[in-house]
């Protein structure tokens, strides 16, 4: 029987054990149905998510559905919207009761002092063009003035088609104001002409993740399993899609056989009760699917699979390693 | 049957379990490591354990908390805790 210890060397070993036993579990909420963008491909609102649920305002009962959370065993929440920073009393309602990632595009600053150390992943779609063309203003001037220097603050870069071999300009703009960024790829779900991937952009998408990675090591958190897994939807012999989707809302999840997924994940929506499928929108192909958190977790969730030799062992710890900084559960 | 056998069986039927359950190749009950570390050496993480937790529930009648899982390191530790907590007592 293969082992772990029998697969890695001393150091990597010790890599594999400060990760093992992080036993993460997550799910994600959206906050509220508003937003102060409207971005063209925002899966949110294409798909009528935003409609789907009525806000819960009491502050009361925000706080006793994080407390019944907790008790479900969720120890990461993961905001989303709309736009979380509308309603910071509901982000309150989580950061006070377990780790919190709040997604936001950055237009208005998360309060310091309310939350000292809560986890910020800001929204990019590519340069100042793209951003006015898809989101109608380019936010990165005012969210890299917001957060400029903040250590508990990355950038979560969409990679649209038109970004390809001009990813650099980017990266670099976000390390010369002091932050991180992880990439991840546009799904294209309202059919945005001219943002179709195409044949073969994929493949040097991937390279110059590669090469982002290799240069810029202090500011990007990424792993090169993770960009061959995101650009080519394959991992091991396996292909990405729904027989395969670890980011099913649990109950909802009624595939026959069950695939390796992630134990008591649920998106729920601002009421407090509807759910939704998955982590990203119902109305999505998951053919084309291409969202970034899901392609890591079906990494993540299949960690013995990944026992075949060393190199796919080690792939899997650098996929977890960069999962767990991005929620700094492992420093930066 | 005295306790120190029921025991071994215990460890056996777990290991067995454990194999069957994440089809672990070249390991039969007999030869699997009792003391080896679950999570450390055989990569298993709380999925697995929630399957294989479930299997032991039928065959032993035990129902293993969510919350005991990081004590269950090992099979050796697995069988102890059916043992202590088995409803039927040899
Ligand atoms: S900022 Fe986010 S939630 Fe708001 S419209 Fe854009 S993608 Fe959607
Ligand atoms: S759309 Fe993507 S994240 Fe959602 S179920 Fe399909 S593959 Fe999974």
């Amino acid at each position: 029987m293969k082992t772990v210890s029998s697969l890695l060397d001393f150091h990597w070993y010790q890599r594999y054990q400060n990760i093992s036993k992080l036993n993460i579990r997550s799910s994600i909420y959206d906050v509220t149905n508003q937003c102060n963008l409207r971005c063209k491909g925002c899966f949110f609102f294409s798909s009528g998510e935003d409609k789907a649920a009525r806000e819960e305002t009491d502050p009361e009962k925000w706080a006793a559905f994080v407390d019944s959370e907790k008790q479900r065993g969720v120890n990461l929440a993961i905001l989303i919207g709309g736009e979380p920073t509308l309603c910071l009393d509901r982000v309150a309602a989580f950061y006070s009761r377990m780790p919190t990632y709040c997604a936001t595009n950055g237009l208005i600053k998360v309060p310091r002092d309310r939350f000292a150390d809560m986890m910020v992943g800001i929204s990019l779609w590519g340069d100042e063009d793209d951003e006015k063309r898809l989101r109608g203003k380019d936010t990165f001037r005012i969210s890299s003035k917001n957060y400029e220097g903040d250590p508990y603050t990355y950038y979560l870069y969409t990679i649209t088609p038109n970004q390809v071999g001009r990813t650099e300009h980017i990266i670099k703009k976000i390390r010369d104001v002091g932050l991180k960024v992880h990439m991840q790829l546009l799904s294209n779900d309202e059919g945005v002409d001219g943002f179709y991937w195409r044949d073969g952009e994929l493949a040097d998408l991937r390279a110059e993740m590669d090469e982002m990675l290799d240069a810029y090591p202090d500011t990007v958190i990424s792993s090169k399993y993770y960009h061959q897994v995101i650009t080519t939807g394959k991992m091991l012999d396996r292909t990405f899609g729904w027989a395969e989707c670890p980011s099913v809302t649990e109950p909802m999840d009624t595939r026959n056989p069950q695939p390796r997924r992630l134990i008591r994940f649920i998106r729920r929506a601002s009421d407090l009760e509807t759910m939704h499928r998955c982590c990203t929108s119902a109305t999505r192909d998951c053919s084309t699917c291409k969202d970034g958190a899901a392609h890591m977790s079906w990494i993540m969730v299949n960690k013995r699979a990944h026992m075949r030799s060393t190199e796919d062992l080690q792939n899997w710890i650098e996929v977890y390693e960069m999962f767990a900084k991005l929620y700094q559960f492992i420093p930066w | 049957m005295n306790h120190e056998a029921n025991f071994e069986q215990t460890v056996l039927g777990v290991a067995g379990i454990v194999i069957e359950e994440l089809k672990l190749e070249d390991v039969t009950p007999e030869t699997f490591d009792p003391d080896l570390d679950m999570i450390d050496e055989v990569g298993v993480d709380s999925m697995d354990l929630a399957t294989v937790a479930l299997v032991l529930q039928d065959e032993y009648g035990v129902r293993i908390d969510e919350e005991d899982y990081p004590k269950l390191k090992t099979i050796r530790m697995i069988a102890e805790y059916i043992l202590e907590n088995s409803p039927v007592k040899t």
